[in-house]
């Protein structure tokens, strides 16, 4: 056992302790409007009469049925099983007995509340543990004190506490009236890691059966009596704003309530209030399809306040960046002109990618009700915490009087770190003076995103006549910021080296996409080594392994990001599970493995051509995220990951013309398919105890690599520029 | 306006509204069943699908005024207590991330097992091309397709 410290702030007393004198506590329980918080009739218990609160994350019933509250976004990453379940587990109650609720933000119970970076897990391990350890030695300090007995004496276990000797049991229903009253212990131990039961089990996805039955979950799916709808027109271009429309033509259409121009500027913004258009024309309504034809109706006139710019535009800036571009970061090691001169062979290529947009499948909404004193905020972010802290600029308010709930959310990508929906509904709301829901059309949603930005990439190597890997350089440039972890493989791995991170400017908006540069830099780095290795006559494998082998052993540089026997680790695990070396007529293999957000990936791609068309036809994944906590649930993150990259690199891309994206839905904008899917993909995890790190990302940005490498040999044909091929050619 | 009477879910439901309005509104505006989802509102996602009688439809191009006598199945009456043999199986495979193209994703597969109770994996594909999973949950849906089927009861 561990022993630790416990960290609760002062905030989480005072609630703690007000709950104490309360009896029956009333749980967050908003979503279902008038539903009470049902629990899944599968609970193991029955409906307790009386809930106890015994911290932030934790609620016992006199049934003895649990609630555990899960403090992050729900984006699919499904942390809404797995964050409870770390908190089951040092509780240690039977998972029958648990339900699960949303909490809502609350800074002063939790800490980062948010989904990004593949943090949540990572982030909250501990804090998880300590809450579900904190609430067991609670209950045990509390029978032990009914007993008159020692601490000592009792052993707490799936929801029952026993005496070591001695006959009686009282079951954590019973005694949980007894541990509110108990002062929140100082340290407490946590469990061994040998002693986990269900963190490293596969748990059911909580929101299973409300999700196959179609109940109402999602932002879009909010609902309040007395609430208006509302949708957003933005102007047409980035570089446009708006100066006017035919107000009183639109307030007379049927089903329309009011029209206007909105301002969300907020003062000082901060990275998250990225967006293009700060002043909309707003409709609000009763009908969602009353507010489209209104949309259409719309004669606005836009003014051009800034370049309109196109894909070719895009294309020379990246070019030109890559010569004369600002250097936002770089690392240089040894003396790679030099190595190159010396250098047997020297091969450099060229990797490109577009603009792509998130599209979740849930485009952007949000639920705001504003009075003179107080904003509540329903629905999808990411971003809970900088979402309250915008509105609160934007209406002038105290942060005390923003509160902001979540809904489930369908699909996140990095779209939903960004606030300014929920703003925007903020803003329509003050206006009206009504709660109101905003909604986004699908147009909306894909022609005003925070775009993955667009990137190029130059990678050169230098061979002796060993053919050993003496000179490694990449440049690379993105509108806004260039794609290049300089500290990442293969710095460290090689005597010269250098890295050089290249910004230039857009006014088309960009953030964070799924595995920020590490989605472009994966398949390029990983396709170029590949490439490297057949012109050193070796195999993929076994070529990045020997750069490994001089990481541990003899690491070139002052500091490298990942660690080199990990990551070595992932490749030999994907080597023996994929039987790599054996060949199979007419399967071409292709490999990758990549370090981001704290996890090791390797994947193997086998691919097929049928009719001329490529097929991938299995994937194997070794993935080394440390302590595996819902393990199916993580093999579908993996899943997911692999199907995401290719998709992407394959099919996707968004382009531009004056100003304004030329695919606005998904007729245009191309996204994979069930037949383009790989037709199997086997997923395997390094066993370590390692403290886990997050699967959200890491899955994805290798399979891009190992695409492009398959590709190649199922083609032989070089892919050096996304989307790899245009909907004429299909993959699965 | 006018006025229809729809046969969802085994009720009539009297309503007065643009005749326009699709299905899809209809169902999540005026009749609070938000279980049928809006994701592209131009037939390429899926995510709106709902039951026309026994075939498979997207409900954001199925005008209210073209519904008329036949009967409307959204994903809230697949099944009386989510026992449907598609929904079981999509919970014995666990198959969602984000769920919000599930409902359509069911109500696809459920039309077309029913049409086609023992298909091949090129059938499924073939099927289902029409439903978008942003999240790339579609190896667990063949899957719990082949699960379903396999359970007879389909
Ligand atoms: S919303 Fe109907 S197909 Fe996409
Ligand atoms: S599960 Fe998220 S779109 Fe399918």
């Amino acid at each position: 056992m561990t022993l630790i410290k416990t960290q609760y702030n002062r905030r989480s007393f005072i609630k703690v302790s007000a709950a104490a004198g309360g009896g029956m506590l009333i749980g967050f329980s908003w979503l279902n409007g008038c539903k009470p918080n049902t629990p899944e009739p599968e609970a193991g218990v029955a409906m307790p009469k009386e809930w106890f609160e015994i911290n932030g994350y934790i609620k016992i019933g006199d049934t003895g049925m649990v609630t555990i509250y899960s403090p992050n976004p729900e984006i699919g990453q499904n942390v809404r099983t797995s964050m409870p379940m770390i908190v089951a587990e040092e509780l240690d109650v039977p998972w029958e007995n648990v339900v699960v609720e949303q909490a809502p933000l609350n800074t002063g119970w939790y800490q980062n509340q948010f989904a990004g970076g593949s943090l949540s897990i990572r982030l909250s391990w501990n804090a998880l543990r300590m809450a579900g350890a904190t609430g067991r030695r609670m209950l045990l300090e509390a029978a032990a004190k009914e007993w008159g007995v020692q601490l000592s004496d009792l052993t707490a276990s799936n929801g029952v506490i026993k005496e070591n000797v001695g006959e009686r049991t009282v079951t954590y229903g019973e005694i949980a009236s007894k541990a509110v009253g108990i002062e929140v212990p100082k340290e407490v131990e946590l469990k061994g890691i040998k002693d986990f039961k269900l963190i490293g089990s596969s748990i059911k996805n909580v929101d299973g059966k409300k999700i196959v039955t179609g109940q109402p979950l999602f932002g879009l799916d909010f609902h309040r009596d007395g609430m208006h709808l509302a949708m957003i027109q933005h102007p047409p271009a980035f570089g446009m704003t708006v100066k006017d429309f035919n107000e009183a033509e639109i307030k007379s259409m049927p089903g329309v309530k009011d029209a206007f121009i909105v301002d969300t500027t907020v003062e000082e913004p901060g990275g998250f209030d990225e967006k293009g258009f700060k002043q909309l024309i707003a409709i609000v309504g009763e009908s969602t399809w009353q507010l489209m034809q209104a949309k259409k109706a719309l004669k606005a006139n836009w003014e051009t306040t800034g370049e309109l710019e196109s894909s070719e535009i895009h294309v020379k800036r990246l070019e030109k960046a890559l010569v004369s571009g600002e250097v936002q970061e770089s690392r240089r090691d040894g003396n790679p002109e030099a190595a190159f001169k010396k250098a047997a062979k020297i091969i450099e290529r060229t990797y490109s990618a577009p603009f792509i947009a998130h599209n979740t499948l849930e485009p952007m909404n949000f639920f705001a009700n504003v009075t003179e004193d107080s904003a509540e905020l329903i629905g999808p972010t990411q971003t809970p915490e900088a979402l309250e802290g915008s509105v609160a600029k934007l209406l002038n308010l105290p942060l005390e009087n923003v509160t902001v709930n979540m809904t489930r959310i369908g699909g996140g990508f990095g779209r939903r770190l960004y606030v300014h929906f929920g703003v925007e509904a903020a803003a329509i709301s003050k206006k009206i003076g009504a709660p109101v829901k905003l909604i986004y059309s699908r147009e909306d949603d894909m022609t005003q995103g925070t775009y993955r930005p667009t990137y190029r990439s130059v990678y050169k190597a230098g061979l002796d006549e060993n053919n050993n890997l003496i000179a490694f350089t990449v440049k690379g440039a993105g509108l806004p910021e260039g794609p290049v972890f300089p500290n990442r493989f293969p710095a460290g791995a090689v005597e010269n080296y250098s890295a050089e991170k290249i910004k230039a400017p857009t006014n088309v908006t960009t953030g964070a996409w799924r595995a920020p540069r590490s989605n472009f830099t994966a398949g390029a780095e990983q396709a170029f080594l590949d490439e490297v290795a057949e012109d050193a006559g070796k195999d993929p494998i076994d070529f990045r392994l020997e750069l490994f082998d001089r990481a541990i052993k003899d690491p070139v540089g002052e500091k490298h990001e990942y660690e080199a026997e990990r990551y070595a680790g992932v490749l030999k695990l994907v080597k023996e599970k994929a039987d790599w070396g054996t060949t199979k007529p007419n399967v071409h293999r292709g490999v990758a493995a990549y370090f981001c957000h704290s996890t090791y990936v390797a994947e193997v791609f086998d691919m097929v051509l049928n009719n001329g068309q490529p097929i991938v036809e299995k994937v194997w994944c070794a993935v080394d995220c440390g302590i595996v906590v819902n393990r199916d649930a993580a093999k579908n993150m993996i899943q997911g990951g692999v199907i995401d990259g290719i998709g992407h690199s394959m099919y996707s891309q968004l382009t531009f013309e004056n100003g304004a994206p030329k695919q606005m839905n998904f007729d245009k904008y191309q996204l994979i398919r069930h037949s383009q899917a790989p037709k199997e993909i086997e997923v395997f995890f390094v066993e370590n105890e390692i403290d886990p790190t997050g699967l959200g990302e890491p899955g994805l940005p290798p399979a891009i690599g190992a695409l492009a490498n398959a590709l190649y040999k199922a083609t032989g044909q070089r892919h050096y520029h996304q989307p790899f091929v245009t909907e004429k050619q299909v993959v699965g | 306006m006018a006025n229809f009477n729809l046969k969802i879910n085994g009720k009539t439901q009297q309503l007065d509204v643009d005749p326009t309005t699709p299905m899809l509104w209809v169902l999540r505006d005026h009749l609070k069943l938000v279980g049928t989802k809006y994701g592209c509102g131009i037939s390429q996602c899926g995510a709106c699908t709902i039951h026309l009688g026994d075939n498979a439809v997207r409900s954001c191009q199925l005008p209210v005024s073209a519904v008329g006598n036949q009967e409307i199945t959204t994903i809230e009456g697949l099944s009386e207590n989510g026992d449907h043999p598609v929904q079981l199986a999509w919970m014995e495979e666990d198959v969602y991330q984000c769920g919000y193209c599930q409902a359509g994703q069911i109500m696809n597969a459920s039309a077309f097992l029913k049409k086609n109770p023992n298909p091949t994996d090129e059938e499924i594909e073939g099927a289902m091309n029409g439903n978008i999973c942003r999240c790339g949950t579609y190896l667990r849906i063949k899957k719990a397709i082949k699960t379903a089927a396999n359970s007879k009861i389909a």
